[in-house]
């Protein structure tokens, strides 16, 4: 298999599923949505306190995006189960390891990158400011493709299984805690002004770590599940 | 030694010749976690010397530590019989797997609160969210995952193989527990005990820590054993030789 092949079906994989998603917008905007209600949630429920909203600010809207990528795991792979063309996909001559890649890279497009490029809006609603919005958004840029990554672990395993919604749920979110703790330490440390270099640096190594292990152990589990 | 080595070991890896071995072995392994547990405790309560600081409430830390080491060295073990079900596709080591599971579980759940009513009285406080507790409470939730995939998965072929598949992930907690209190400058102490430095603490009450430690290990083989054998009966239940487990037993002894 030479590399261009690879590459093309990587691009290929991309392509398809968001052409998908964009014939079926309705799927990304509930994300979205969901992402801006859960942030607009808490002033509700906490209280207008400018300085309460800062403080909490960084907490607040990373479990916003874990929740609405948590939302949007389901479709990562039932689709395309549920009308056969996974299995389809398991006899491509690539290795499935790309399969997984480009699907979850496709997933981040869909669900992560929207999130991240409103959460400098909801930042500025819980008055963050400038630096502080910045690695707002910068740790998110770097933590919701590792969410991707791990929750398809969890979306693989679950692959028809009954209650499989709430079941993903209770795999992904303990192996999502690392990520909510590095980032939303990342904004905490910055808006203290300890600076926020290590929080981003471990962000950084979990998204390479899960880009190297996650795919593999995606893919056992789709095996699993489909033989 | 002789004898010993002509054993052919890989004959237990049937689950019909290990089910009277792991019915022999298990009187043996309860009766030594019963001693050592007793033995332990008396250390423990009654011979070590009292706190100078904590006063009596430290003693907790003669269930709590064991617990805890328990905890963590049950999910590597659990994970390496996961890898080699996966690995060799081997049936019994997803049982392994699966009979070690919940005693995994009742060691984090009693490390977590043993650690609560030691927190109480010395840091003012049931739960503090550190390092070491968090990482210890999510090992909690990676132990009821795993087990919560394979009830929830009908097909016993792939609900263990893919619980193995959690279970190896979530395999990267261990560490991060192990290493929490290092690397971050947290509430909970350092390791007290360990292979390199001479230990910080009065000889008699590292002796009573290991003799607990030994207990609670040998309570798990125990109850491992017992378990494995409730597993085989319930998933071969069609073969053959299970008829009459009493009289396989009885065989075994002649």
């Amino acid at each position: 298999m030479n590399q261009f092949g690879m590459f093309a079906a990587l691009r290929d994989i991309i392509r398809r599923d968001l052409l998908l998603a964009l014939r079926r917008r309705s799927d990304v905007l509930t994300t979205v949505l969901f992402f801006i209600l859960v942030g607009s949630l808490f002033p509700l429920g906490v209280g207008p306190e400018p300085a309460v909203l800062r403080t909490i600010a960084p907490g607040v809207l990373w479990v916003a995006a874990l929740l609405s990528c948590l939302l949007s795991l389901g479709r990562l792979f039932t689709a395309d189960y549920a009308d056969g063309v996974l299995e389809q996909m398991l006899l491509i001559p690539q290795p499935l390891s790309l399969l997984v890649i480009g699907k979850v890279m496709a997933h981040w497009l869909i669900s992560g990158l929207p999130v991240v490029l409103l959460s400098p809006l909801l930042g500025l609603q819980f008055g963050l400011t400038g630096e502080a919005l910045g690695v707002l958004t910068l740790s998110l840029l770097l933590g919701t493709p590792t969410l991707s990554f791990i929750g398809a672990i969890g979306a693989a395993l679950t692959l028809g299984v009954r209650g499989s919604s709430v079941l993903i749920a209770l795999l992904v979110l303990p192996l999502f805690i690392p990520v909510l703790i590095f980032g939303a330490g990342a904004v905490s440390s910055s808006a203290s002004g300890i600076g926020a270099g290590a929080h981003l640096s471990l962000l950084g190594a979990g998204l390479l770590l899960a880009f190297a292990l996650a795919p593999w152990a995606t893919a056992t589990s789709l095996r699993i599940a489909l033989e | 030694m002789m004898g010993f080595a002509r054993i052919n070991w890989f004959r237990y890896s049937s689950p019909q010749a290990f089910y009277p071995l792991a019915g022999r072995l298990m009187p043996w392994c309860a009766a030594a976690a019963m001693l050592l547990i007793g033995v332990g405790l008396y250390l423990g309560f009654f011979v070590a010397p009292t706190d100078f600081q904590q006063g009596q409430s430290y003693r907790i830390i003669f269930v709590h530590v064991p617990a805890a080491w328990m905890s963590m060295f049950l999910y590597v073990v659990m994970a390496i019989w996961a890898g080699l079900g996966l690995g060799l596709n081997a049936r019994p080591s997803f049982m392994m797997a699966q009979a070690i599971a919940p005693t995994g579980a009742l060691f984090t759940f009693l490390a977590l609160v043993t650690g609560a009513m030691w927190g109480k009285p010395t840091w003012g406080a049931w739960w503090v969210w550190d390092a070491r507790l968090t990482s210890e409470l999510i090992l909690l939730f990676l132990y009821g995952g795993v087990m919560l995939l394979r009830t929830s998965i009908d097909d016993s072929r792939r609900a263990d193989r893919a619980s193995a598949v959690f279970a190896l992930v979530g395999v990267v907690n261990v560490p991060i527990i192990y290493f929490s209190v290092r690397w971050w400058n947290t509430l909970h102490q350092g390791a007290s005990v360990s292979m390199t430095a001479a230990p910080k603490m009065a000889a008699t009450m590292l002796t009573a820590m290991l003799v607990m430690t030994l207990g609670f290990w040998m309570y798990s083989l125990a109850v491992t054993l017992a378990r494995m054998r409730c597993v085989i009966l319930e998933r071969e239940r069609q073969a053959s030789w299970e008829a009459n487990p009493s009289q396989q037993d009885a065989l075994e002894v002649r």
